[in-house]
């Protein structure tokens, strides 16, 4: 087997694992670097962030301010160390952005803009028009064209993580195009290989996000820290999943049920004002807006359509010279995809799992607990996210932690020892037998589009956005056994140059690991916090559940769940507020 | 769900492991109204043929992963609506002038290249610590360079780009946009510190403006555009160079 080295390994070239790249090229350009994707950099799900990245820049801000409505929004599930550490570095990260080329919206005197987001208090959202993520990651990968050091090897499935001794020494990648395995021998891996949403049915996350990183990971003995928190964006697109970013309603979008009225004012986010109020009704946070949603359609003031019940995004009073400046990919989908232009025309949302707040266990430098072995991005679980992650915080934690991940590898790197070729090999020989014994198979009966179905759709209706010790044991059932019939698949594509049908098997794979850590971890949580809404158990827990879960995987059943203590410095848990009491200015 | 309609959709295939040379194979396919041609492949991939091969990720044209020609014409099977091709016939190629890697998967590493190439990258006209806050730059600035920097690099430009097609050492529509991008941006020093590649006879010359990028580009960048704008450049550039004794 071809073997590839470079000191440290980066899997994913998304926003994290491009920030990371660049992080370790500028710390020591002689550390070299092997940056693995299974697709083009450019094609990262980093590109389909709209909204903006928030950053204290603004004269009327303060760093407190964004630590408090991200503690807050996160329904003091977050690790406060990690949030101090996050709101202090953004603001410099989106700079450093700024220096780099990325353009992002100004004001008229030529300084950056920033917008209105949910949850947060003042308006610090940094945007590029809404293409934010779009702009950030090409001015990532151009950027990181400048960098000899940075190897790319773009298309290489990542399979495994080699691990010796609680120790990471390289993976294992498939060269997509060759259909030959190889092994990356590294003295340090970064894992940034993103979300995990297409564990659901309906999801703004594109098609290669799998939960790749996270299974690998978790595999390799790494807890799956607060797998149950699931992130449903309130706006997106019926039928199709696809996002409307939240700067919709940072502009001044209404949210208007069946009878044109903005429901929300009856959920405790009011009162309905004309001019956007931060932490106001459509401003409010995304996991009680989603939850005010599923009120909505019990009580039948919903809209019925043949893609599921509808709201409607209201953005008619914004005018097209705003809507063509700020939201000009929101107006082409929405032309193009349901047929209703917002200039002119009410636009059909519901809710769809966007995010996952939960991931691979890390501390403030992205390690984990297998020496050498990081995480960054939304793979991984800082805990700066909580039980509810902010719009506007997960682009800001892609570059924090993205390049402090870096920053420490390249430390640690210099003092590694490096895993020992015979663990090496044998690891990798390993992998190559399991997938030559999946080439091999012939008597599989089970097919890999019908068992994701089963698995996704049970996931949609026991684990959305409200659950129970009864949705949840169904759920827990359908996919145990999903993944005892995933033994039986057999490739029906036995070729080698670029198989999409290997690729898919190996994503379901990963994608039944992380399923399964994320309901049983939902399972064990009794209380209601954040996006976690269980139906029989509907109180916030401080006593007994003012804490992490941390899944430990089990190859034959379900994971163990353990729990980890929240880190808290300053702010102490109390209740969220949101709407009038929440104190927060007209934006405009 | 039920189906509106079943398509006739013929595929290219091609397996270098087993196929001569392409072939064209045809599924018949029950699509829906809202559908794009990419749901359409997804479902061939799911129901009918789990051996065809393609790329593909967002499903909301960002992404660019999705280019290929769609009864002839670059375009991106996510922004290729049914209801566009009533006659219910759908014939789905890999992207012209590029080699086949399988399928509709091409191989893009000249791309690639001619990307890295350009210098995509802002050289700073003026050298700035983070410390010292961001570059000033004027919503007015800001629009000079704007559309060119909204490429997803999905290479439509390329398919459709005839130069490209007889001379493979053009950089092409796309690269020199970006180069061009940067070269337009106030932060930027220009395109002299970016070097002579843009001007060289592979770069803005070797453009026969026929505009069949800007004609096909999803993102209404309009790389015929960048690429006049920096034949202008260079002229004078040129020109000026003469003044100044360099040339």
């Amino acid at each position: 087997m071809r073997v590839e080295t470079a000191d440290i390994i980066i899997v994913g070239a998304g926003g994290a694992g491009l920030r990371a790249a660049i992080a370790v090229a500028e710390a020591d350009p002689n550390v070299s670097i092997a940056l693995v994707s299974k697709v083009y950099p450019m094609r990262s799900h980093t590109c389909a962030a709209e909204g903006g990245a928030a950053g204290v820049i603004k004269s009327n801000d303060k760093l407190d301010y964004h630590f408090d409505d991200t503690v807050a929004g996160g329904d003091w599930l977050t690790d406060q160390d990690a949030v101090e550490l996050f709101v202090n570095e953004i603001p410099k990260e989106l700079t450093q952005m700024e220096h780099w080329g990325c353009p992002w919206s100004r004001e008229g005197d030529g300084h950056v803009a920033v917008r209105p987001f949910g949850g947060m208090k003042i308006m610090r959202t940094w945007y590029a028009s809404d293409k934010t993520g779009f702009h950030m990651l090409h001015t990532l990968f151009q950027t990181s064209l400048k960098y000899p050091s940075i190897k790319r090897f773009d298309e290489f499935f990542t399979t495994d993580l080699l691990v010796e001794d609680g120790r990471c020494g390289g993976i294992t990648a498939i060269e997509m195009r060759t259909g030959q395995l190889r092994t990356f021998r590294g003295k340090a891996v970064i894992v940034c290989s993103g979300g995990a949403g297409r564990v659901f049915p309906f999801t703004t996350n594109g098609a290669i996000k799998t939960g790749d990183g996270m299974a690998m990971a978790y595999r390799a003995g790494v807890p799956l820290k607060d797998m149950e928190f699931v992130q449903y964006h309130p706006t997106g697109l019926p039928g199709t999943g696809i996002l409307l970013t939240e700067g919709c309603r940072g502009e001044g979008g209404y949210l208007l049920n069946k009878d044109g009225y903005r429901y929300l004012q009856d959920y405790g986010l009011g009162p309905a004002t004309e001019k956007p109020v931060l932490k106001a009704m459509e401003l409010g946070p995304r996991d009680r807006l989603s939850q005010a949603f599923w009120h909505e359609e019990k009580k039948g003031r919903t809209i019925p359509t043949k893609w599921g019940s509808v709201i409607h995004l209201d953005m008619r009073h914004l005018g097209e010279k705003l809507i063509n400046e700020r939201l000009p990919l929101v107006r082409d989908l929405s032309r193009n995809y349901v047929n209703a232009d917002p200039v002119t025309d009410l636009v059909p949302v519901r809710p769809v799992v966007h995010y996952m707040m939960g991931g691979i266990s890390t501390d403030i430098n992205g390690a984990t607990t297998v020496d050498g072995l990081y995480a960054a991005g939304e793979c991984a679980c800082v805990s700066i996210n909580g039980a509810n992650r902010l719009g506007s915080n997960s682009l800001g934690e892609l570059l924090v932690f993205g390049a402090r991940a870096a920053r420490h590898a390249v430390e640690y790197v210099k003092t590694a020892r490096p895993m020992t070729d015979a663990a090496a090999t044998a690891q990798a020989s390993d992998v190559e037998n399991r997938i030559a014994a999946l080439y091999k198979r012939t008597s599989g009966k089970e097919r890999v589009p019908a068992l994701r179905q089963q698995m996704t759709m049970s996931m949609e209706e026991g684990c959305g956005i409200y659950r129970d010790e009864v949705s949840l044991k169904a759920t827990c059932d359908v996919v145990a056994e999903v993944r005892a019939r995933f033994k039986d698949v057999a490739l029906e594509d036995k070729s080698y140059v670029y198989n999409t049908d290997l690729f898919q098997t190996l994503e379901l794979g990963c994608m039944i690991e992380v399923a399964q850590a994320l309901v049983v971890s939902a399972i064990e949580r009794k209380e209601s916090r954040g996006a976690h809404q269980r139906l029989d158990y509907v109180q916030r827990d401080d006593v007994n559940y003012l804490k992490h879960s941390m899944a430990y995987y089990n190859p034959n059943g379900d994971p163990r769940i353990d729990y980890l203590d929240v880190v808290i410095t300053k702010s102490q848990p109390a209740e969220r507020v949101y709407g009038a009491a929440a104190g927060g200015q007209v934006t405009a | 769900m039920t189906a509106t309609r079943t398509i006739q959709l013929e595929v290219l295939r091609y397996r270098p492991e087993q196929d001569a040379k392409p072939f064209f194979q045809t599924y018949a396919v029950p699509v829906e109204d809202e559908w794009v041609v990419l749901d359409a492949l997804n479902y061939v991939k799911d129901e009918l043929d789990r051996t065809l091969s393609y790329r593909w990720s967002c499903h909301m044209f960002v992404c660019g992963s999705c280019g290929m020609m769609i009864n002839g014409e670059p375009k991106l099977a996510c922004k290729a609506f049914m209801q566009d091709y009533p006659s219910g016939k759908i014939r789905v190629e890999p992207l012209s002038n590029f080699p086949i890697e399988r399928d509709l998967v091409i191989v893009q590493d000249d791309f690639v290249e001619k990307l890295t190439a350009v210098k995509p990258y802002l050289l700073p006209k003026q050298d700035k610590t983070v410390e010292q806050g961001e570059y000033l730059q004027t919503p007015a600035e800001l629009k000079k360079y704007k559309q060119y920097s909204l490429c997803i690099n999905c290479l439509c430009c390329y398919a459709a780009c005839p130069q490209y097609g007889l001379e493979p050492s053009f950089i092409g529509p796309a690269a020199l946009t970006l180069a061009h991008r940067y070269n337009t941006d106030s932060r930027d020093a220009g395109p002299e510190a970016r070097g002579d590649l843009v001007a060289a006879h592979e770069g803005v010359w070797a453009c026969s403006f026929v505009g069949a990028c800007s004609q096909v580009c999803p993102k209404d960048v309009d790389p015929a555009g960048a690429i006049q704008q920096a034949k202008l450049y260079s002229a004078l550039n040129f020109v000026t160079g003469m003044v100044k004794g360099d040339k």
